[in-house]
């Protein structure tokens, strides 16, 4: 394949990785932005999304969409349901103090690691796309004097996984709607620029941490459910998605919403880029480094506007 | 009795206790206390750092792993015996955690956490990514003929036992010395409020380099040790794993409090072994036991001990 092709099927594997990164990653930042506090645990929610979406799908057995669908309802709900609780007894404990939360939530994230791995095991294991169509894709080239269409070998793309792009942008648009346009979103926006404030006016801010904290383990479930096609349900999947939506939130700024979304798109697909020329561990490392970089010398953020 | 003989009774009688141990312990728990030793070393050097000087780093499996690489690599490319060996581990981890200072000090709170943890991930990548000399996730074994000390073999378990007494014994004498001297007071301070300290005319950034450098270099010696005692060095002990389990020793223990390691590292220890006949899961005991310490115990072990019956315990 010439160079011009693989860009093109390195930018759509790319662009894939980022609608997943920036749910994920907009989870993170979320729970940052409103409560201050840094999930370790994370990665285990999305780990766990992606385990219980292959539960649903075995318990139903029906056609594969069946499955899916029920599981892209069932695991959010269920690990935000998982990550309130915790919430509720462990952070509200702790009074939210952010070096001890960061302590607890690598507790968390061993807990439900390993019981994850007694309760499903050491396999990965897949789930079955609901649709899974091959798209072969065009490409130009000059010849003879005139601009010909022919249909390079290898260049080709799945339904599902422009299906997955789209998903993510529409939960995205949903996520920037329920925080600008409800009044549950406007609560999150009040306790995130002042929570004494917030307390003062009566808003229940402890009700609020819950819920924010639920939402941001469930869109990492759903980022989840949307990869578990295409990759597979193992129960240390959870490490990456950490590492990368850490990335993504510390360069888009901390707790800012739009700025994750960005750097997001711009680290997913850097990525699939990148890992075309590089190698994927040497990409990691420059990647971590960055973020350290960025995180001493501009705390906040490449596209932030506030400190964190 | 005065509060210098009660300290220097506890930790001295903590010394020889260990020693006469070894004379009357069966194979098994001889080997394993050996291990511990060696661990609580590292413990030490993480407690100068967390539990008196209050930085939570999340990155000091990159200082383990520098001084066991740096012990590892060269006795396995340049043949050296373990005693230059021990040395260049300890200077790498000297010159790793000077490096790593000089950043991620810049910062403070959650962004010097998140920072050493990712720099301890870019070195447990780069020992990946360099797997043509570092053997990366295999690791590589020490061979026994490497491993004598001017005659001393040691992998043989009383020797072993020994050098890892000494380690210990080492470790335990500067984090005491250093805790009770001018040095040590100014940490202290610097963990109550570092504003203050400041005002006070301290250099506190010149200070916390320190206590890092220190505290670098004993996790560093922790780990050649751990390398040339065991015989194996392998990149999951640059994992983050390596990273939380000082944390855990020390708040299971006892954030500053000198023997607070050793107790929480014994703890855990026998915790994940008594489990992993259970369970493969045995990760599951460090995490509930995590979650249990924020919650209920943020002093530890003898962080208790000390606010209930001796308050003289430093």
């Amino acid at each position: 394949m010439e160079l011009g092709p693989y860009i093109l099927l390195a930018s759509i594997e790319g662009s894939v990785t980022a609608a997943v990164l920036a749910l994920t990653a907009v989870g993170l930042s979320l729970v940052f932005g409103v409560m201050r506090v840094v999930n370790i645990a994370h990665g285990e929610f999305f780990m766990l999304g992606a385990v219980i979406a292959w539960f649903v799908a075995q318990a139903l057995g029906a056609h594969p969409a069946v499955g899916f669908a029920a599981a892209l309802i069932v695991a959010p709900l269920v690990v935000g349901a998982i990550a309130v609780a915790a919430d509720v007894t462990i952070l509200k404990r702790i009074d939210y103090d952010p070096e001890r939360t960061i302590v607890a939530t690598i507790g968390l994230l061993y807990i439900i690691q390993q019981l994850t791995l007694m309760g499903y095991g050491p396999d990965a294991r897949p789930v079955e796309a609901p649709f899974n169509s091959r798209l072969a894709i065009p490409w130009w080239e000059w010849k003879d004097g005139a601009l010909q269409m022919y249909w390079p070998w290898g260049l080709a793309t799945t339904s599902y996984k422009l299906a997955v792009i789209g998903a993510a942008a529409l939960v995205l648009l949903g996520v920037w709607a329920f925080m600008t346009h409800t009044r549950a979103g406007l609560l999150m926006r009040a306790t995130q620029q002042d929570r004494e404030m917030a307390l003062a006016f009566g808003i229940p801010v402890e009700r609020v941490y819950a819920l924010v904290f639920g939402i941001g383990a469930g869109l990492a479930a759903l980022a989840a459910v949307l990869i578990v096609p295409i990759s597979q349900a193992h129960y240390l999947m959870g490490a990456d998605p950490l590492l990368l939506s850490f990335i993504v939130v510390i360069i888009g700024g901390l707790g800012s919403l739009p700025g994750t979304v960005v750097a997001a798109i711009l680290i997913g697909l850097s990525d699939g880029i990148v890992s075309v020329f590089f190698s994927p561990t040497l990409a990691k490392i420059l990647a971590t480094l960055l973020v350290a970089l960025v995180l001493v010398f501009r705390p906040g953020g490449l596209f932030g506007t506030r400190q964190a | 009795m005065s509060e210098r003989a009660k300290v220097v009774g506890l930790h001295g009688g903590l010394l020889v206790l260990l020693f006469a141990l070894q004379f009357a312990l069966p194979a098994y728990h001889h080997g394993n206390l050996a291990r511990i030793m060696v661990l609580a070393s590292f413990a030490i050097g993480y407690n100068l750092l967390f539990g008196y000087t209050g930085l939570l780093s999340l990155g000091h499996a990159l200082f383990f792993a520098a001084g066991m690489y740096g012990a590892g690599l060269s006795v396995l490319h340049f043949g050296w015996s373990p005693a230059p060996a021990l040395i260049v581990g300890l200077a790498a981890g000297a010159a790793v955690s000077a490096l790593l200072g000089l950043l991620a000090l810049r910062t403070a709170g959650v962004a010097f956490m998140i920072v050493t943890l990712m720099f301890a991930q870019a070195g447990y990548l780069a020992i990946l990514y360099f797997g043509k000399w570092t053997y990366g996730d295999e690791g590589f074994v020490i061979a026994r003929a490497a491993r004598m000390l001017h005659g001393v073999d040691l992998s043989d378990p009383a020797s072993r036992y020994f050098a890892a007494l000494a380690l210990f014994a080492v470790s335990l004498a500067v984090c005491l010395w250093l805790v009770r001297s001018r040095f040590g007071k100014t940490l202290i301070a610097i963990r109550e409020n570092e504003e203050r300290t400041r005002m006070l005319g301290y250099d506190t950034f010149a200070r916390k380099l320190g206590a890092m450098v220190i505290s670098g270099a004993i996790s560093a010696a922790a780990g050649a040790v751990y390398g040339l005692l065991f015989g194996y060095v392998g990149a999951t002990f640059a994992s983050v794993q390596y990273s939380i389990f000082p944390l855990l020793w020390v708040l299971l223990g006892g954030a500053g409090v000198v023997v607070g390691p050793f107790v929480g590292t014994l703890f855990m220890f026998y915790l994940i072994d008594l489990s992993s006949g259970v369970t493969t899961a045995y990760m599951l005991i460090a995490g509930v036991v995590l979650v249990l310490l924020t919650l209920f115990a943020p002093q530890g072990l003898t962080g208790e001990l000390r606010r209930r019956l001796w308050p003289w315990l430093p």
